[in-house]
């Protein structure tokens, strides 16, 4: 157990120390200055754009920045759809698996291009290797979506009173050229000596030393999940996820996907305060969130290693604590550990099954995508924690008695209104869609009842846990729920593109209405927004936002399974 | 605003070549370059080429048994049983492996059996048992074998990975493989 949690603090750590340079060079990439790699990367760039027909210099302001990356977003929609409904004919597909439905196709595309990757099918018999590699470039190209938007956010703060914010495509197509792409090169070539399969070949049959004949599904494996992590995307190449032997062979390449996970949104903790040089500033934000997600990561660990006590009571020893849904190589520690890292990010890979994990565990799981910004998504995570930050000036600032603001601009009721909506809008979601669905559950269990798997108060978590992670964009499940269904597929269809475009557009909103406005200079009267006393007031108001919107649910499920069981 | 389309569909067309292409085939290139050759890792034996981390179903009294699976060890598919802690139909299905367990493997002690003999994993294709999931078995394969237990015990020993981080292991499929090579 000892080494498990040495090997917990060494991924954290290598983390940490590799996204403060990546940070600093993420900086210089998205404010155009010279890195050593420009040679490379400019004539690359300069053929995408000629033939996109994209002019790199034009600047946008915060409107058509939006408009760009819906508009480019909506062509991803419709291609995902066309080719997961066509794949049964279309090439790359060995194995023979069938076109999904419109509802499944609508929920799969959706759900990659919003970086969330829901999966309500099985990779092994759900789609062709066609749609993995088009699956794969979603990963791509949504991870870098939400960098660009984040980057806008970035410029906004940074340059005094202007509209000019840059261009979409070009923090776009960086973001995948000199950031994405060649990071998952470097780990896909790890995962490849750790055994890892990439070939196009279909299902190998075997008979095995028993004498059973079996099947065993590959693929490109290699490729697809170096970026799966590395654009907290999540989505599993096989249906079981980072669980499959083949998908993560050994405790090596956990180590490699937990730290290509936590990589990213790292790094833009400290790329934003390089870019608008608040260095401080990147530490007090690295710093709450690190406190918020050690208090929901380190009893996910203790509950694991502690083992199920509805077992420990059958008289059998759980001396490597609670193994049901989980990887011997793996082990409880680090499983419980990544499943607050999955969580808290929005990544939503699994190493080990979240229906399976103690109730407490589930609970944390939950309140880590409820409250969605400890560390968060490729760049969507910081816009989260922004609408916090707003709302923390707003709330210090009356207390304190003067006009709230932050880096020297005025924020005021039309910022505050739209930071409150997008606050409210991710309970609105996630309750009015549990609330909906346990409504027609009660009202016909028979009808329904492939729903759930588990009964009680489990069941009740496992449509809690679906909406929250839809609206967090996580991708995770209590896999036990039966959720390829008209119903599942399109209600968490609509609360995906919700939870997704709103909080990208809000946060842009108030950044791009902020950068128009005249800087304050700074004076003794100024409310400090780098400091702890600051950061521990962003906390407070997370805890409330989140403790007064999800306890009453949280109380229904997962706390009221704790009391049944211990 | 009808630049914005035409752009966006052509980006979208020439990253397609680049992120669903060219890098996929770059990897593909590269996986001839290492070991396995982008084919896993194998394990060769009796004229056949095995996954040696597709753990397989081993439920015959001679060989040390693998872990309970909830997609019975093919590797068509892959999942774990996602039941709930406190389920109780759950909780009777541990409890029945707990009994079978007993009846197989008669002379040992309830205490010493580890869970994850009578839980299900994530994948249900776990390759691994822990060193005392092994040992508990060696009685009952030292009888039916007539090997003597010292025997099986370094066999074991010789099998256990100890990685620098992470729990020690042991492959079932290379552990019953070297099994059977025992005389």
């Amino acid at each position: 157990m000892y080494s498990e949690m040495i090997g917990i603090v060494f991924m954290f750590t290598i983390s940490l120390l590799l996204a403060i340079p990546l940070g600093k060079y993420m900086a210089k990439v998205y404010g155009g200055q010279p890195t050593r790699l420009n040679r490379v990367f400019n004539p690359l760039e300069k053929w995408l754009f000629g033939i996109s027909n994209i002019n790199p210099n034009t600047e946008m302001n915060w409107k058509q920045h939006m408009l760009a990356m819906m508009i480019i977003n909506g062509v991803w929609i419709v291609l995902g759809m066309l080719i997961l409904m066509n794949q049964s004919w279309l090439p790359l597909n060995p194995d023979k698996n069938p076109d999904m439905s419109a509802h499944l196709a609508f929920n799969t595309t959706i759900s990659f291009v919003v970086n969330c990757n829901l999966q309500h099918y099985s990779g092994e018999t759900g789609v062709s290797y066609l749609s993995q590699l088009f699956l794969q470039f979603l990963q791509f190209v949504s991870a870098a979506t939400g960098m660009a938007a984040a980057v806008v956010l970035f410029k906004a703060l940074k340059d005094r009173a202007t509209h000019q914010l840059g261009n979409f495509y070009v923090y776009f197509v960086k973001s995948i050229t000199r950031i994405l792409l060649p990071i998952s090169v470097v780990i896909a070539i790890l995962f490849l000596f750790d055994g890892m399969p990439m070939g196009l070949e279909g299902k190998e049959q075997m008979v095995n030393l028993q004498g059973d004949t079996i099947q065993v599904s590959r693929g490109p494996v290699a490729s697809f999940i170096p970026i799966k992590h590395l654009g907290t995307n999540g989505g599993g190449y096989f249906g079981s996820n980072s669980a499959h032997p083949l998908e993560n062979p050994s405790y090596f390449s956990n180590m490699v996907a937990m730290i290509a996970q936590l990589l990213i949104p790292f790094s833009m903790i400290f790329a934003f305060g390089y870019f608008i040089n608040r260095r401080k500033m990147s530490w007090m934000i690295f710093g709450v969130m690190t406190v918020g997600f050690l208090l929901l990561a380190i009893p996910n660990i203790v509950q694991e290693v502690n083992g199920n006590p509805a077992i420990a009571k059958m008289g059998i020893q759980q001396k490597l604590g609670a193994m049901e849904g989980k990887e011997m190589r793996i082990g409880a520690a680090a499983s419980g550990f990544w499943s607050i890292v999955t969580t808290v990010i929005s990544t939503g890979s699994v190493n080990a099954m979240h229906d399976s994990t103690m109730p407490m565990s589930g609970m944390n799981e939950m309140l880590a995508m409820m409250v969605n910004s400890f560390y968060g998504g490729c760049g969507v995570g910081l816009l989260n924690f922004f609408i916090f930050i707003i709302l923390a000036v707003f709330i210090s600032g009356l207390m304190v008695g003067r006009t709230p603001e932050f880096l020297g601009k005025k924020i005021e009721a039309n910022e505050i209104k739209i930071a409150m909506l997008i606050a409210l809008l991710h309970p609105f979601l996630i309750l009015v869609g549990t609330a909906l669905s346990s409504y027609l559950y009660v009202n016909n269990p028979e009808a329904y009842a492939s729903w759930l798997n588990n009964p009680g108060f489990h069941g009740f978590s496992e449509m809690l846990y679906e909406y929250t992670s839809s609206a967090a964009n996580n991708g995770s499940g209590f896999e036990g729920l039966g959720d390829n269904t008209l119903w599942w597929n399109i209600s968490t269809g609509i609360v995906l593109i919700l939870g997704r475009f709103l909080p990208i557009i809000g946060p842009i909103a108030i950044a791009g209405m902020l950068a128009a406005k005249k800087q304050i200079p700074e004076s003794a009267g100024t409310l400090k927004t780098d400091t702890s006393t600051f950061g521990i007031m962003i906390f407070a108001v997370i805890l409330i936002v989140t403790a007064l919107s999800f306890f009453p649910s949280l109380a229904l499920g997962p706390i009221a399974e704790y009391f049944t069981l211990y | 605003m009808k630049t914005h389309v035409f752009s966006a569909i052509k980006l979208t067309l020439v990253m397609l070549i680049l992120l669903s292409g060219i890098y996929p085939l770059l990897i593909w290139g590269a996986a001839h370059l290492t070991p396995d050759k982008g084919q896993g890792k194998r394990i060769i034996a009796n004229g056949q080429s095995y996954y040696k981390n597709i753990g397989q179903t081993f439920t015959q009294g001679q060989y040390f048994y693998s872990r309970p699976s909830a997609v019975s060890y093919n590797a068509a598919g892959s999942g774990g049983s996602n039941k709930g802690p406190a389920n109780p139909d759950y909780l009777a299905t541990v409890q029945a492996r707990i009994d079978s367990f007993m009846v197989h493997n008669p002379g040992i002690h309830k205490k010493d059996i580890p869970a994850e003999l009578v839980t299900a994993s994530g994948s249900g294709l776990d390759p691994h048992i822990s060193v005392e999931a092994a040992t508990i078995q060696v009685k009952r394969i030292s009888q039916i074998r007539n090997i003597p237990e010292a025997n099986l015990n370094e066999l074991i020993r010789k099998h256990t990975e100890q990685p620098m981080f992470g729990p020690s292991v042991i492959n079932v499929l290379a552990l019953n493989i070297s099994l059977d090579q025992l005389k």
